[in-house]
């Protein structure tokens, strides 16, 4: 089939563009902490990957199915209270052992999330919303009032290293969120590219319509709701480690689930890419202005004001906006008439350019 | 011998009865049309045969074994595909995604993995050069003209190679040059092996291409036979003039 005309033409030159950047967006993450070993940057680092991460995970389900949960920081402070607890319980030694738990904390997130979505997914649009939303104060108030088992309001203390030390502590945890951004990247590229990915963007379009042509709606939808919690759960355990106190306010932290989400639109809904860019952009952003505004909470206004400037600018987020930008020129550049097959509608999710080998597949 | 069996069927939406006690039968093999006024039931037939809406009442019966209240896409799994009036499309997926998109008893790996894809988008190719719209492989859904959506989408049901096709008003709103492909096309694949019933309001399309034709109204099959045969009878033309 390449090599047919008629499927979508894409220049040698813009993969290798993106091949480079993607090395070098790798390269800078991995030697940051050599570069800039500071508490101050390690910590905004930390919490920049941290995000990725989430923004990532979070668009698995959001993002390809169109089912926006708002709710999500459910399983960020699940995930983080159960690693919490089991560091108690189990009498973890601190230092690298307790990072072997994290994968359980997101086997126990990925129970919890069968369950809640069991009945989340039975609804659609806003109800699914509210209901997300729903279960995230339902545990934000059992970890406030389960007082035996969280420490409630008091809080939950977890064990940390004491031979971490100086510039040196923040490092571990900064290469586990990394890992966990990295995992969530991979996983959410292998999906976006397999059959099942193709549903869940068929879900996204058309529900009724991907149920007529066989895709099983339920499963499919449960399948990508589990895997972004299980991700998100672990991520929160790696979180609740660094911070060390874990409070029910601040983990079942409805700030926490809503910036995953805007950022997942900001860089661009369902796309590869944009979580990653959306993330990269306003975390730091985010934590400048809280730096700077400190606790007058006005970052929270500075934020909400960046975020309203783009919607308007770029409704659809930065990724599909650029990439239709660059389509444009590329169309003018080439003549009217080798402007591709490819036509881009108002309406188009406009990810980024096709791999060459999904010539013709609109999603990579 | 009926590939598609109705029996007693029935469907009401609070007093109103969409469908009364109807029974009709597709042959294996055939082109069955089925027609009726405005709200004789005719899609609602459909939707309880494709597992949209449960039956009150009746059987449906898919090569001799029951299908009522199944869900949709274990129905389709067991080979029975549908279209939709204004046909139905992913806006956002490129017209190759939308053939991609159909799935028919795939297993875990067949879902996650991505080696069947080789053959699958050769099978989709081919598909669209029958359908004479592979120049649009590549263009998003919504892009597409109405024509090209129809042609699509029949194109997109065919992946899964259904033994039964269920066509809601598949002439609607084309122009007569695209409305003989279509049925061009519908012949051919009649021709190899795939059974279909079509609700029609353009009688010139169903005379011309339906071996049997099945009579609705109010929600019961009122007569059936060719269409010479369903074109004289006095009972459908009452129905269709009201007399």
């Amino acid at each position: 089939m390449s090599g047919t005309p008629t499927l979508a033409i894409r220049p040698a030159r813009a993969t290798a563009l993106k091949a480079f950047g993607l090395a070098l967006l790798a390269l800078l993450a991995l030697l940051l902490p050599v570069v800039a070993p500071d508490p101050a940057t390690t910590n905004m680092a930390i919490f920049t990957v941290m995000y990725v991460g989430l923004a990532t995970s979070w668009n698995i389900m959001g993002g390809y199915t169109g089912y926006i949960s708002l709710g999500h920081a459910a399983f960020f402070g699940f995930g983080a209270y159960s690693f919490g607890l089991m560091l108690i319980h189990f009498n973890v030694t601190p230092g690298y052992p307790p990072f072997a738990l994290v994968p359980v904390a997101g086997l126990l997130t990925a129970v919890l999330a069968v369950g809640i979505g069991w009945i989340a997914l039975r609804t659609r649009a806003a109800t699914f919303v509210i209901v997300t939303i729903a279960f995230m104060f339902m545990l934000q108030l059992l970890g406030e009032n389960l007082v035996e088992l969280t420490g409630g309001g008091a809080g939950l203390g977890l064990p940390y290293s004491h031979d971490w030390g100086g510039d040196f502590f923040n490092i571990p945890y900064y290469y586990a969120m990394l890992a966990l951004a990295v995992l969530a990247l991979v996983i959410s590229w292998w999906i976006r590219r397999s059959k099942f990915g193709l549903g869940l963007l068929a879900i996204r379009d058309d529900e009724d319509k991907a149920l007529a042509v066989g895709v099983p709606t339920r499963g499919f939808k449960l399948t990508a709701f589990v895997i972004s919690a299980l991700l998100v759960g672990m991520i929160g355990a790696v979180y609740g480690y660094y911070i060390t106190y874990l409070y029910p306010q601040f983990v079942f932290d409805p700030l926490i689930g809503i910036s995953m989400v805007l950022m997942a639109f900001f860089g661009g809904l369902g796309t590869l890419s944009g979580p990653v860019i959306g993330a990269l952009l306003l975390e730091p952003a985010q934590l400048e202005f809280a730096y700077r505004l400190g606790a007058s909470k006005l970052y929270l206004v500075f934020y909400a004001a960046v975020f309203l400037i783009v919607i308007l600018l770029l409704p659809r987020g930065i990724v599909p906006s650029v990439a239709d930008l660059v389509r444009g020129w590329r169309r003018r550049q080439m003549g009217p008439t080798a402007g591709g097959s490819r036509k881009a509608p108002a309406a188009s999710a406009g990810e980024e350019p096709p791999t060459p080998a999904q010539q013709g597949l609109a999603s990579p | 011998m009926s590939l598609l069996e109705i029996n007693d069927l029935s469907k009401r939406f609070g007093g109103v009865v969409a469908v009364d006690s109807c029974s009709l039968s597709v042959p294996a093999g055939s082109i069955t049309g089925l027609i009726g006024p405005n709200g004789s039931g005719k899609t609602t037939v459909f939707n309880l045969v494709t597992g949209f809406i449960a039956p009150d009442g009746g059987q449906v019966r898919y090569k001799a074994r029951s299908i009522a209240g199944l869900n949709p896409d274990r129905i389709y799994g067991l080979g029975i595909g549908r279209t939709f009036q204004l046909a139905r499309i992913f806006p956002r997926l490129t017209a190759l995604e939308n053939m991609l998109v159909p799935v028919r008893r795939a297993g875990l790996r067949a879902l996650l993995s991505q080696g069947q894809w080789g053959h699958e988008k050769e099978r989709a190719m081919e598909m669209l050069a029958f359908m004479d719209i592979s120049q649009v492989a590549g263009t998003l859904g919504g892009a597409l003209s109405y024509g090209q959506r129809k042609l699509l989408e029949l194109a997109a049901v065919m992946m899964a190679g259904p033994e039964l096709v269920l066509l809601d008003e598949p002439a609607g709103g084309v122009n007569p040059a695209l409305l003989e492909r279509i049925a061009e096309r519908i012949r051919q694949l009649n021709g190899q092996g795939t059974t279909f019933l079509l609700v029609e309001h353009n009688m010139g399309f169903v005379m011309n291409l339906c071996h049997e034709v099945v009579v609705l109204h109010q929600g019961r099959a009122i007569a059936k036979g060719t269409p010479n045969e369903v074109r004289e009878n006095p009972a459908v033309l009452d129905a269709y003039l009201g007399t």
